[in-house]
């Protein structure tokens, strides 16, 4: 099926990008700490770039 | 089974095709050659090595072991710790490893001929660059995660960490501006260049302030809106270039230029993240990646000829590009692309960090250096595919060839490589361009090589377009480079002054971002003014002095990654990384040596600025040359002291890790293997691709 595999190529688009990043970070967030609040995705967005500039992240 | 000697038959025709295309690049000595043959011996080579040598490496020396959880998994925290699918992961690697190294160095080494830079860049990957990417790779996954440096303090000792700290630091101030002034020399008089790079920081901004305040998060719709425009100020600078008043505005000298890159590089490393460096990383990211593929489907579908011939005059060390002969420096401008110490900073640290799998490091490891190796080839067919004279006028500095166009191409035609004022003129013409002569660094080279076959393999028009596409692309990733470099920079010096000054080792402090920033932007500020100045081109001196450094930090990887083999008690395995060990500790110290004593002065720094302070002594230098020698003198003075500390501090590591190692095989005590407990695994695939957690 063509669209089965359109829409495969659009979670990895979405993945490799970290367009999907805040879903996946709840869903960790929902079975590691249940009850808890999560960080808005605004939170969570920022963090994550300031972890990611804050160490080599792109090369010669 | 058949199935078997079915896949035999197979390698071996991958082996036989590819053992046919590199001996025909080899003994090839006719008109020219077809670029195909490139590409076919290249992923044959990769392939072959891929399949058996990164295997027998993964199986005996590695041992992987994929029932033992990963850091990502262990610590899995959804933001930096987070098991990803591999493929993605291989995306990120790749994405972060590709950068503008592996199309600069090896344009600069086709003065030297094609073979030469492309025998290199096929056997130092496979057997070099490859391996250490993939072995620091499972040494920092067995060590949660842990960078270059810790791994050198923990497994050396502290002489190993502090001189990965300090190689790392000196690596990148001599990075920066190299990369720097690979811009200064595509923007300088270029109106249409200056004006599309300008255009792009508001772009930037505006998808920063897109992602974090409109639709935060939202990173590809962001990019796409972000690409949409980037394509407008290419479209934008042209319509500039063409406008009598605002050409004006836009046609910057070197120096202006260079003060543009300074004062971006302290913006960008002193401003929030998220406004400027992040967003256009997302599309410089997208962009390379996009260019990357679609020079690949345009080389194979145009197959163009490659009119440089295998091997040129300039082996004897005479290139009008930059001066030493063929041994050692073919190895050192030609670091990315063949083995590149940086990826062992990429390797170590961040990719571990995502991996689901142990045995996914073969693939992500091994593969994305292949990849970018395929990258580098790729430069190599965009600068062949030029004639011969083109390439030397466009990359020969005007204090070589000479300042007149007249001079120049009698000069460039006089070694055999015909050119003529005319052909450069309407090449200059073509591309949109004031003048295409003494464009050094590479980059003008490459986007001419590129926009020649882009435009013939979409029809055959707008080659300014594409040229100006292709200035655009180079300049936005080197940028990134920049200032990601220049923002880390800034963090380890921080680190290191704080053992001086506490106070200075507060990162969130705005008036110690700002010192600290200052103080790095100047450091590598100065080298980069020492190579405007520089009549030679600057290039002569300072890429060279790069590649060194590059080397050098492969050299200290290669250190640690043999140090943590030999402990894991495997010293017959040893060779496997004390092999490209040696090969670099050979060159680097060869190259160094050369840079800082050669009598020629041309190479040599010290002879370089004892005949400039002759000359200057004897009043024969022009006026303007005169006025920036003692610049130069003092500068080709600490260039000579920089390559000197780079040789010593390989070789403290290099004994540092012998030293380990005659202590273990004599039974005596050593630092402990730093390897983390084995932890069985409880991820399963469908998990990982779902984006679900176990």
């Amino acid at each position: 099926m063509i669209g089965a595999e359109l829409k495969q190529i659009w979670r990895y688009l979405r993945q490799v990008s970290g367009d999907d990043a805040y879903e996946r970070y709840l869903a960790h967030y929902r079975q590691a700490h249940p009850g808890e609040a999560p960080m808005t995705q605004e939170q969570y967005f920022r963090k994550r770039q300031d972890e990611k500039w804050s160490k080599v992240s792109r090369c010669c | 089974m058949p199935k078997t000697i079915l896949a035999r038959f197979v390698w071996l025709g991958i082996a036989i095709l590819g053992a046919s295309a590199i001996g025909g690049i080899a003994i090839h000595r006719g008109e020219s050659i077809n670029a195909i043959w490139f590409v076919v011996a290249a992923a044959c080579t990769y392939l072959i090595a891929f399949r058996f040598y990164s295997a027998w490496i993964c199986a005996k020396v590695l041992a992987l072991d994929e029932t033992r959880a990963t850091p990502a998994e262990r610590f899995n925290n959804g933001r930096d710790f987070v098991p990803t699918n591999r493929w993605v992961v291989f995306g990120h690697h790749f994405a972060a490893i590709a950068g503008p190294g592996p199309l600069i160095g090896p344009t600069l080494a086709m003065q030297f001929g094609y073979l030469p830079g492309t025998l290199w860049i096929l056997v130092g990957a496979v057997l070099g660059g490859c391996v250490q990417d993939m072995v620091i790779m499972f040494c920092s996954t067995r060590r949660d995660g842990r960078s270059l440096g810790q791994m050198a303090r923990d497994e050396l000792g502290p002489v190993g960490g502090w001189a990965a700290m300090i190689g790392t630091m000196t690596i990148m101030l001599i990075l920066i501006a190299v990369l720097g002034l690979v811009i200064v020399n595509a923007m300088k008089h270029s109106p249409w260049a200056t004006a599309t790079v300008l255009g792009t920081i508001p772009v930037a901004m505006l998808i920063g302030i897109y992602m974090r305040g409109i639709r935060p998060g939202r990173v590809l719709e962001g990019s796409i809106i972000g690409i949409a425009l980037l394509i407008l100020c290419v479209l934008g600078g042209g319509w500039v270039d063409h406008n009598e008043t605002l050409r004006g505005l836009f046609d910057w000298s070197g120096e202006s230029v260079a003060w543009f890159v300074m004062i971006y590089g302290f913006a960008a490393a002193t401003l929030p993240v998220w406004l400027l460096l992040a967003p256009r990383d997302y599309l410089s990211t997208f962009l390379k990646l996009g260019v990357v593929f679609l020079l690949a489907i345009s080389i194979l579908v145009l197959a163009p000829e490659m009119k440089m011939p295998a091997l040129t005059q300039f082996i004897d060390g005479t290139g009008p590009i930059f001066k030493g002969t063929l041994f050692p420096f073919v190895f050192i401008t030609i670091a990315c692309g063949a083995i590149s110490g940086f990826h062992s900073l990429v390797s170590s640290g961040t990719t571990p960090k995502l991996l689901p799998n142990e045995r996914d490091i073969r693939m992500i490891g091994y593969g994305s250096m292949a990849l970018e190796s395929f990258v580098g080839i790729m430069a190599v067919i965009a600068a062949c595919v030029l004639e011969p004279g083109v390439f030397f006028a466009i990359n020969s500095p005007a204090g070589v060839v000479g300042k007149e166009a007249a001079a120049a191409v009698a000069t460039i035609s006089s070694w055999g490589f015909p050119v003529t004022v005319e052909q450069m003129q309407i090449l200059a013409k073509e591309m949109g361009e004031a003048t295409l002569f003494a464009r050094t660094g590479g980059a003008p080279s490459l986007a001419v090589g590129m926009a020649t076959i882009f435009s013939t393999t979409f029809g055959g028009t707008l080659l300014a377009m594409w040229y100006h596409f292709a200035i655009m692309f180079e300049v936005l990733f080197i940028l990134t480079t920049l200032d990601a470099g220049t923002r880390v920079g800034r963090f380890m010096l921080q680190d290191m002054l704080k053992y001086f000054w506490k106070p200075m080792g507060n990162v969130s402090s705005y008036p110690m971002t700002v010192i600290s920033s200052l103080i790095f932007v100047t450091a590598w500020g100065y080298f980069l003014w020492q190579g405007v100045k520089d009549p030679l081109g600057g290039v002569n001196i300072l890429w060279p002095l790069f590649g060194i450094s590059n080397q050098l930090l492969a050299g200290i990887a290669l250190s640690v990654a043999t140090g943590i083999i030999i402990k894991m008690g495997k010293l017959r395995y040893a060779w496997v990384t004390g092999l490209p060990l040696t090969w670099l500790a050979i060159i680097c110290t060869w190259a160094a040596w050369e840079k800082v004593f050669s009598p020629n002065p041309a190479i040599g720094f010290l002879s370089g600025a004892a005949s400039m302070a002759e000359k200057l002594a004897a009043g024969t230098l022009s006026p303007e040359r005169a006025a920036v020698a003692p610049q130069l003198i003092i500068g080709q003075r600490i260039d000579a002291a920089l390559a000197f500390l780079f040789a010593v501090i390989l070789w403290v590591v290099i004994v540092d890790m012998l030293r380990m190692s005659m202590r273990m095989r004599s039974g005596k005590p050593v630092l402990p293997l730093s390897e983390s407990k084995y932890i069985r695994t409880q991820l399963d695939e469908g998990m990982i691709s779902t984006g679900q957690h176990a």
